[in-house]
């Protein structure tokens, strides 16, 4: 056998070993299997919700736009012209001109005022221009940056930034998936030390084992292999079972959530977590199981010794 | 092959198990170590296995100097001493043939090489057929020819044994004399600590009495009424 099928087949030795180990003892690999998918659910089940919330919200970005109201005298066609070269300027998605005379009209008709307003001698109201930029300069800095930009305007008397409830909303998003990432990287070293310690256990265990092992001229790093193989398992099998939490709660609550979305005439439908999540979940969840199991290993191997006991 | 220089061996709990004790094993050579229980034995065949360290002096295997030996060549060294345990230290979970297996699959061989090996070694001590059971289904002899098995695989330089007889009749325990006897005629170099004085006086080989954790004597095996004089 070549060197480098003989290193697959030793790597494969310690990979079935270690299934081995874990199919031994099902009820301590389920309870460790089930705490890590829990720990591992949490973030992806916040993640899930953040998403969906956006999806359902679309970031609510139709719903932010700048008005700029023009000073009074300014003619029609320079409010014509000023809406069209803001229509060219990158990050703005639609202009509206509302005209002075369509104003009024539309005061008159949902006022209610129609008779005062017949009193007046002329139109009160200025021209004024909607300006609604494109979902991804919705954010506060790029919208703070048009409204400036449009302050500068001569023919500006006002600019009102509308819908500062969304950019609340959406910064309440984004601190959530602040929190998220944090509770995520907490979660991540309860993880590391779940298996951490399940691996050190596993390690007293199998003392007498690993002393046979060095007497006949095991090294730490092969001694090590089978525990880090292990530690893979441990949180890929706690990735599939995050995934499959997430999956089962899902599919508890979308009938709810779609009943909801459709008394608001939408067709919204809960997304789950994709193939993308789930390869995510299952690498990460090894990832951080070897990296538990590494952290135990390194720590307890080198105490053992066949003349220590 | 084997060389102790003014070594003693202090453990953590105080108790000093070798005193000054200066011994050779030319390369090639069979002896005995022979001492009462707690004469130091067990201590001089770790120091040769590289299990324990000297607190003082120079041990010297296969010309490497094994207090000075760094860690991570450690395990190198052991793979060229094989171990033969009066309690055979056998993994109980594992059949016959992965016990054998163990210090080849550790030195990286080749799954032909370590199948080769195992059986050849199984031939040796008379267990072939005995593969696939576990060590718990064999008796307290074929459990120990399992550990020599185990020792001899990777074909050492240097076996060592600790009580190998201890168990076994006297049928069994010539038998396994007799193996050592072979495995010296082919070169390897062996240090047997044992209490079994008829064996040793059977063999007519060397015989180094520890008493005390000091050297009291090292003789041909023909000498030995004088030896049990001293015990």
């Amino acid at each position: 056998m070549s060197s480098v099928g003989s290193y697959m087949a030793r790597h494969a030795h310690a990979l079935l070993s270690s299934a081995g180990h874990l199919a031994r003892a099902p009820i301590a690999t389920t309870f460790t299997v089930v705490v890590m998918g829990l720990a591992l659910a949490l973030p992806l089940g916040l993640d899930v919700l953040v998403r969906n919330v956006r999806t359902a919200t679309a970031d609510f970005s139709g719903a932010l736009s700048i008005t700029v109201y023009l000073k009074p005298g300014v003619a029609e066609a320079r409010a014509t012209q000023l809406a069209r070269s803001t229509r060219e300027r990158p990050g703005v998605a639609a202009v509206e001109l509302i005209t002075a005379t369509q104003a009024l009209a539309q005061f008159r008709a949902q006022s209610g005022f129609g008779d005062a307003l017949d009193a007046l001698e002329g139109n009160p109201l200025p021209h004024a221009l909607v300006v609604t930029p494109r979902p991804a300069n919705s954010n506060p800095a790029d919208m703070e940056s048009l409204r400036r930009y449009l302050a500068t305007w001569p023919e500006a008397d006002a600019v009102q930034l509308d819908g500062d409830w969304v950019t609340r909303f959406n910064a309440m998003l984004a601190l959530l998936r602040q929190a998220l990432l944090v509770s995520a990287g907490f979660l991540a070293i309860g993880v590391i030390a779940v298996v951490g310690n399940t691996i050190r256990l596993e390690i007293q265990n199998r003392r007498a084992e690993i002393e046979v092992t060095k007497l006949v001229g095991g090294t730490n790093g092969f001694v090590r292999r089978p525990f880090l193989y292990t530690g893979a398992l441990y949180g890929l099998l706690g990735g599939l079972t995050a995934w499959l939490v997430i999956a089962v709660t899902l599919a508890l609550v979308s009938p709810a959530a779609s009943r909801l979305a459709q008394s608001y005439g939408s067709h919204f439908v809960l997304g789950g977590p994709g193939a993308r999540e789930l390869g995510v979940l299952l690498g990460g969840g090894a990832l951080l199981g070897w990296i538990g199991s590494w952290l135990a290993a390194a720590r307890h191997l080198a105490r053992i010794e066949p003349g220590s006991g | 092959m084997i060389t102790f220089g003014g070594v003693a061996k202090r453990y953590r709990n105080g108790r000093e198990a070798l005193s000054n004790v200066s011994l050779h094993v030319a390369p090639g050579e069979m002896v005995f170590l022979t001492g009462r229980s707690g004469a130091g034995k067990s201590t001089v065949l770790k120091l040769i296995a590289l299990l324990e360290r000297p607190t003082r002096g120079q041990v010297t295997v296969g010309g490497e100097n094994t207090g000075k030996l760094k860690a991570r060549r450690v395990p190198a060294f052991r793979r060229r001493v094989g171990v033969v345990f009066q309690d055979h230290r056998l993994l109980v979970d594992r059949p016959v043939f992965d016990n054998v297996a163990l210090p080849l699959i550790v030195a990286d061989s080749s799954l032909k090489e370590i199948d080769k090996r195992v059986r050849a070694a199984l031939d040796q001590v008379g267990l072939r057929g005995s593969e696939r059971v576990l060590p718990s289904e064999l008796s307290v002899g074929e459990q120990q020819r399992v550990g020599i098995a185990r020792a001899i695989v990777s074909r050492p330089p240097i076996l060592i044994a600790d009580e190998p007889t201890g168990n076994l009749d006297p049928q069994l325990a010539s038998e396994v004399m007799a193996l050592f006897r072979r495995l010296n005629e082919v070169g390897v170099t062996v240090v047997v600590a044992t209490h079994d004085l008829h064996l040793v006086r059977e063999s007519g080989l060397r015989q180094i009495v520890i008493e005390n954790g000091r050297i009291a004597g090292s003789e041909p095996g023909g000498t030995l009424p004088v030896i049990e004089a001293r015990r």
